[in-house]
């Protein structure tokens, strides 16, 4: 029961307090580049949180077993310690994972596949992604908890994209300045969005 | 009377139209035009209001709607900072004054900063000052403690007004609300002169101060006090009401207003009346209010329910939440601003739900803050489009069916 409601603490914090987006201001530019419509929105943010929901675990499995300091003892090498190797060994894992992402939505989906275009390769290096992997390895945390916070970071972060994209679907409306148009404005927003989110920073859960 | 502003007016306007020396402070002209005469043309783009009244009378009925929380905020300035310095039954026209000196310099200052702010805009962008911003300028302040310094007050407005409105193009095309965007901004950049026990009221500070604070005053905010987990004594205590109690607020005087707190936000019966004229007139949506209502209490009566050992905020009742803080003044004059809340119906009544539950969720679970009310509205102004979205798609699958079947 104690680590139930602390993993459900976990994700209610990585979703909402800590926000990987609107606190950490990672993975902006496909934020920036994808939120243009709320059906591209929405489809993007469930292909991040299925490659977050897989290489976060997957990851934790190899930092464990493969690259921490003593993780090899099971293979008779306590001393090695292959942790320089942790930023190739994530990427690799996550370039994997966005393949095999990229194959089921072009299986699945063609309009969507058509629409995210060069963006879903690039979830690759969508930096939230490898973003969460180093943030797992650094917090020290367990499988679970490993897999909990994969899984609710990229709900955070499908949350934002999905209220910016409606928010710039509204924003058609707007007379926005010319120096400002696109980017610009965009990015002033995702700024206003973050002091809306700082409703939650303080809860200590 | 008419005729004289009329011809005044009319002698000037060759200066300021097309080809005029003055035709780059056309927008300046323009306001001081409308703001004394009916205008004789209408309004061709921006936001729109499809009735008899215009933007101008539709906005300036939100500012009588505003008129009973300024003055009894206006009046509780004085009285709280006589209170604070032991006068034991201060007079009216004393605690009129008093708290006149608190409260004009402020909102002069957020009418003359943001104006300036917003005619630049004007000028530069040439399209006409929108009567928004009286209600903007006047809500902000409202907001605000009366201890802030003015140059705070000022920066504040200045960002709502350019970062919050004007770079989004204007009234009617922002997306959060201009005057929560402003006092956002003071909030997490000046804390300290807008939270803490010390700044609520005018206590020992002031032309009309008749000494230091007496000893054992401590300036708190009822929901300071409440969510502090300690009786005024030092006792620990987590019975909220047994708190609020030993500092001397008893429900009735939250409701009127008479507690330290911002400026126009202490009255809550105040924000009521407001709330009945701008729903009377069809100004502000009675959804949102009722929504927020609505999801104040059962998220309170929720918290109720599972108590807490530690948390002396968990057994506020609800009816005491309704009448702290800025909950009622933030539903009817913040959550209802016709730009930034939801537009559809349904999505109102959500809308509104949401920010009860949020408002009450801040000011429990969050330590951080004392209240939430603010940072409730503007998260979720974040998600209203969102929300208008899924319910104009819903909306329009229903009919395409309905049109389909018959």
């Amino acid at each position: 029961m104690e680590a139930l409601t602390d993993l459900l603490s976990l994700a209610v914090r990585s979703i909402f307090v800590e926000n990987i987006l609107l606190s950490f201001f990672l993975g902006m530019c496909s934020f920036l580049a994808c939120s243009k419509k709320v059906e591209t929105a929405l489809g993007l943010g469930a292909a991040v949180i299925f490659v977050l929901t897989i290489t976060t675990p997957a990851n934790w499995l190899l930092d464990n077993f493969l690259l921490k300091e003593g993780a090899l003892s099971w293979a008779g090498m306590p001393e090695v310690d292959l942790s320089f190797l942790s930023f190739i060994t994530f990427i690799a894992v996550i370039a994997a994972m966005v393949q095999l992402v990229e194959m089921i939505i072009d299986r699945f989906s063609p309009a969507l596949y058509n629409q995210l275009g060069i963006f879903l390769p690039l979830i690759a290096v969508n930096c939230a992604i490898l973003g969460a992997s180093l943030f797992m390895q650094e917090r020290e945390y367990n499988f679970a908890e490993a897999c909990v916070f994969g899984t609710s970071s990229g709900t955070g972060w499908a949350l934002a994209i999905i209220a910016m994209s409606a928010i710039r679907y509204k924003m058609r409306y707007s007379h926005v300045p010319n120096g400002l148009k696109g980017l610009g404005i965009t990015m002033l927003m995702t700024g206003l969005m973050a002091i809306a989110f700082l409703a939650f920073g303080g809860i200590e859960l | 009377m008419k005729k004289f502003i009329e011809s005044q007016f009319d002698a000037q306007r060759h200066l300021f139209e097309k080809g005029g020396k003055l035709h780059w402070a056309w927008p300046l002209f323009e306001g001081q035009e409308t703001f004394f005469l009916t205008p004789k043309h209408k309004t061709k783009h921006g936001a729109h209001v499809r009735d008899r009244m215009d933007m101008k009378r539709l906005m300036i009925f939100v500012l009588y709607a505003l008129a009973p929380a300024i003055a009894i905020g206006w009046y509780n300035i004085g009285y709280q900072a006589f209170l604070a310095e032991g006068v034991a039954a201060p007079g009216l026209v004393d605690c009129i004054l008093r708290g006149g000196l608190a409260m004009l310099p402020l909102i002069v200052t957020s009418y003359a900063a943001g104006g300036v702010a917003e005619l630049l805009f004007c000028i530069v962008r040439k399209h006409e000052i929108n009567e928004g911003f009286l209600v903007t300028a006047m809500l902000y302040p409202l907001t605000l403690p009366p201890s802030i310094p003015l140059w705070m007050a000022a920066i504040g407005i200045i960002f709502g007004v350019v970062i919050g409105k004007e770079v989004f193009g204007g009234v009617g095309m922002n997306i959060l609300n201009p005057a929560l965007t402003a006092r956002a901004f003071v909030f997490f950049t000046y804390p300290a002169a807008i939270s803490g026990a010390a700044v609520w009221d005018m206590g020992g500070k002031g032309f009309l101060s008749s000494g230091p604070v007496v000893d054992g005053y401590t300036g708190a905010t009822p929901l300071l006090a409440a969510s502090g987990g300690a009786l005024k004594d030092g006792t620990a205590s987590i019975d909220a009401v047994a708190i609020l109690n030993s500092y001397g607020f008893a429900w009735s005087d939250m409701a009127f207003g008479f507690i330290p707190g911002s400026m126009g936000e202490v009255s809550a019966v105040a924000a009521l009346l407001g709330a009945v004229f701008l729903v009377a007139t069809g100004i502000a949506s009675w959804r949102i209010m009722v929504g927020a209502a609505v999801g104040l209490v059962a998220t309170a009566a929720l918290f109720n329910g599972i108590g807490s050992d530690t948390v002396s905020m968990m057994s506020l009742p609800p009816h005491y939440h309704l009448v702290m803080g800025g909950f009622m003044f933030g539903a009817v004059f913040m959550a209802t601003d016709p730009c930034s809340a939801a537009v559809t119906p349904i999505g109102r009544l959500i809308y509104g739900f949401f920010i009860g539950v949020m408002c009450a969720l801040v000011r429990v679970v969050n330590p951080a803050y004392p209240e939430g009310m603010m940072l409730a509205i503007l998260f979720m102004n974040v998600f209203a489009p969102l929300i208008d979205y899924f319910i104009v798609k819903q909306t329009t699958r229903r009919r395409a069916a309905r049109m389909a079947t018959a």
